[in-house]
């Protein structure tokens, strides 16, 4: 029993975290347009700060979440300023101006951090584990899973409840409509890459404490935001949010139980999800 | 000559200039590899031949980015796929160049005809993600498949391929050069003639404006299709060629870093001229090696900052670029065009 539950959880967890990635992702996209490839570098520099802050006590873990979330939030300013410049010029452009950032960017992180894996030392009650119902478990991933369901649940009010929030709605559904109640979509899409940021920032510094954080964070993280994004459906917050969870839960029950196949797994459920749904990628997706 | 008259003979000067500029391409890349294969440098003939099969994969992204319209990083898996079937026969003791040439064709065509099968629905950015995931996969593969490839170690000690049963294997650096750009030569003119005349013209208009070239008729998937698999075959003649230079492969040459250069070469030397991307790719290298010497490890910042200034400086690629200088001068007699003593002022320009 331990051998499929404790991996299924494992997966709950890697799967919030992952939503909270992807979402500013598919934000960033279906508002804005940019295919940001750097995405999984913001999610790794979030990792390596929060590795090198976090000591051991209280306030420098605080302190670590919050520095990754800045440094992610001031990535992805600077990448609004870059793609900012190329408007007009179609979202192909975007992409691999996002892709070169994405490339000097890990390649910098190695040079700052090495090319060893990090993890961040963690107060000592967090390095513990419990039982629960008979089942061990470790603290710190308890932490982690309600870190993430808070972040979930904070972002979804802020998506449904706030100003802000129906303002980007209205920007991923009808940009033209957003700017003729006198708002600029080009701002809004700005602090879609800003905020996106931030929780890939802060998605990175949660994820640390469970995988480490290494030269492969920014690839990894990066394939597996696409995937879940391509399968959520661009743009779709709800969507992410479903595909984050069963690609996590497809990882870590997936690496427990066929390590060889775990990949693949991943790949052939993105491949049966885009066979079966073709329309859910409208050519006005397109360039 | 009236303004449209000169318009439309300066666009066929133009045409005709495109038409003739593979050809003379292939002039300029045979003389440089002349003078390469010339000079008594040994390195200097391995480091050129090094490059080539990596040219023969940018083309292959050229078709598929700049003919197709499909933006690609995902043509890494036909090149392993040649590479690997290359490295798999050498090693089972078939050595004829012209096998291992048909045979990582072949791979290629069938990795990229399964892929394109499940790809080419899509366009744009999602096609540019999907192949991303197809580049990552590839690694992965190369990495896990270990009959196959070996692991992460590689194949290496590859046996050198023969021209023809009796000759002595190809292993003199100069021999590898001429053998190499021979092949990459052939190659990249095929390419070019397969893609002319109506195949160019049909491609282009599904580019264009894919819902009027669908509603006149045009299996557009299926040709979409159909240039990628071509382009798939390409790409494996790419990988036999990096067997036959290197001899030995390692999962890391048909990894991210080398789906990701081959992108950026076609980006840099414009996506729809095949003798441009191959130019490109042969340039961006010799910066990588030239530049990264002195920076050695960083590779990546380095590539990635080409990335970056290639995408603001070089909107459309060199080959752009050189028309956009071409026409700066008609664009500043323009306007006598419209003055009353202006009609046959423009004529010396129109005539070739």
């Amino acid at each position: 029993m331990d051998a499929y539950l404790i991996p299924a959880v494992d997966g709950v967890a890697y799967g919030l975290l992952l939503a909270i990635a992807a979402a500013g992702l598919t934000v960033a996209f279906g508002a804005g347009g940019v295919l940001n490839l750097a995405h999984g570098t913001l999610i790794a520099a979030g990792g390596y700060v929060a590795a090198a802050t976090s000591s051991g006590t209280w306030p420098s873990l605080a302190a670590a979440v919050a520095l990754a979330a800045g440094v992610g939030a001031a990535g992805g300013g600077v990448l609004a300023a870059a793609t900012a410049a190329l408007q007009g010029r179609g979202h192909l452009d975007q992409a691999l101006l996002t892709f070169g950032v994405a490339l000097v960017g890990a390649d910098l992180l190695t040079a700052a951090y090495g090319s060893d894996t990090l993890r961040p030392r963690l107060p000592e009650v967090l390095e513990a584990t419990v039982r629960i119902a008979g089942h061990r478990y470790p603290v710190d991933r308890l932490a982690v899973l309600g870190v993430a369901v808070a972040v979930v649940a904070a972002g979804y009010v802020v998506l449904h409840r706030t100003r802000a929030g129906r303002l980007i709605r209205a920007t991923v559904d009808d940009r033209a409509m957003v700017a003729g109640i006198g708002v600029n979509p080009r701002l809004v899409d700005a602090a879609v890459l800003v905020a996106a940021g931030a929780l890939a920032g802060l998605a990175g510094a949660l994820t640390t404490p469970i995988l480490g954080v290494g030269p492969h964070t920014a690839d990894t993280a990066l394939l597996l935001s696409l995937i879940i994004v391509v399968c959520g459906g661009l743009g779709s917050v709800p969507g992410a949010l479903t595909a984050a969870l069963a690609v996590g839960v497809v990882q870590t029950v997936g690496v427990t139980s066929f390590p060889a196949l775990a990949p693949y797994l991943l790949i052939g459920a993105m491949a049966v999800v885009l066979l079966a749904r073709r329309t859910s990628l409208p050519a006005g997706a397109s360039a | 000559m009236s303004g449209p008259q000169h318009h439309i003979s300066a666009t066929v000067v133009r045409a005709l200039a495109r038409r003739a500029q593979p050809w003379s391409a292939f002039g300029l890349a045979a003389a440089v590899v002349g003078a390469v294969a010339v000079s008594p440098d040994p390195y200097l003939h391995a480091t050129a031949a090094r490059m080539l099969p990596l040219a023969v994969l940018t083309v292959s992204v050229a078709v598929v980015t700049g003919h197709a319209g499909l933006p690609t990083l995902g043509q890494v898996a036909p090149y392993a796929a040649g590479a690997y079937a290359t490295a798999r026969l050498a090693l089972a003791g078939t050595d004829l160049a012209l096998l291992h040439l048909l045979a990582a064709a072949g791979a290629g065509a069938v990795t990229a005809g399964a892929l394109g099968a499940l790809l080419v629905r899509y366009r744009a950015t999602v096609f540019l993600m999907l192949s991303l995931a197809v580049a990552e996969l590839t690694a992965i593969t190369a990495a896990q498949w270990r009959t196959v490839s070996g692991g992460t170690d590689g194949l290496a000690g590859i046996p050198a391929p023969r021209l023809l049963p009796g000759l002595p294997p190809l292993t003199a650096d100069r021999t590898v050069l001429l053998y190499t750009a021979a092949v990459a030569i052939a190659a990249t003119a095929a390419a070019i003639t397969l893609l002319d005349g109506d195949r160019r013209t049909l491609l282009a208009a599904v580019r264009a404006n894919e819902a009027r070239a669908s509603a006149s008729g045009h299996q557009v998937t299926a040709y979409l299709w159909t240039a990628h698999t071509g382009a798939g075959a390409l790409a494996g003649i790419g990988g036999a060629l990096l067997i036959h230079t290197h001899r030995w492969i390692t999962p890391a040459d048909v990894g991210f870093t080398t789906a990701a250069l081959a992108l950026l070469a076609v980006v840099i030397g414009g996506a729809t001229s095949l003798p441009g991307a191959a130019a490109a790719t042969v340039a961006v290298l010799a910066v990588r090696d030239v530049v990264g010497a002195s920076l050695p490890g960083h590779a990546p910042l380095l590539l990635g900052a080409l990335f970056v200034t290639a995408v603001y400086l070089l909107p459309g690629g060199l080959t752009a670029l050189s028309a956009r200088l071409a026409s700066l001068p008609i664009h500043r007699r323009r306007p006598t065009l419209h003055t009353p003593e202006g009609p046959d002022q423009p004529v010396t320009r129109s005539t070739p």
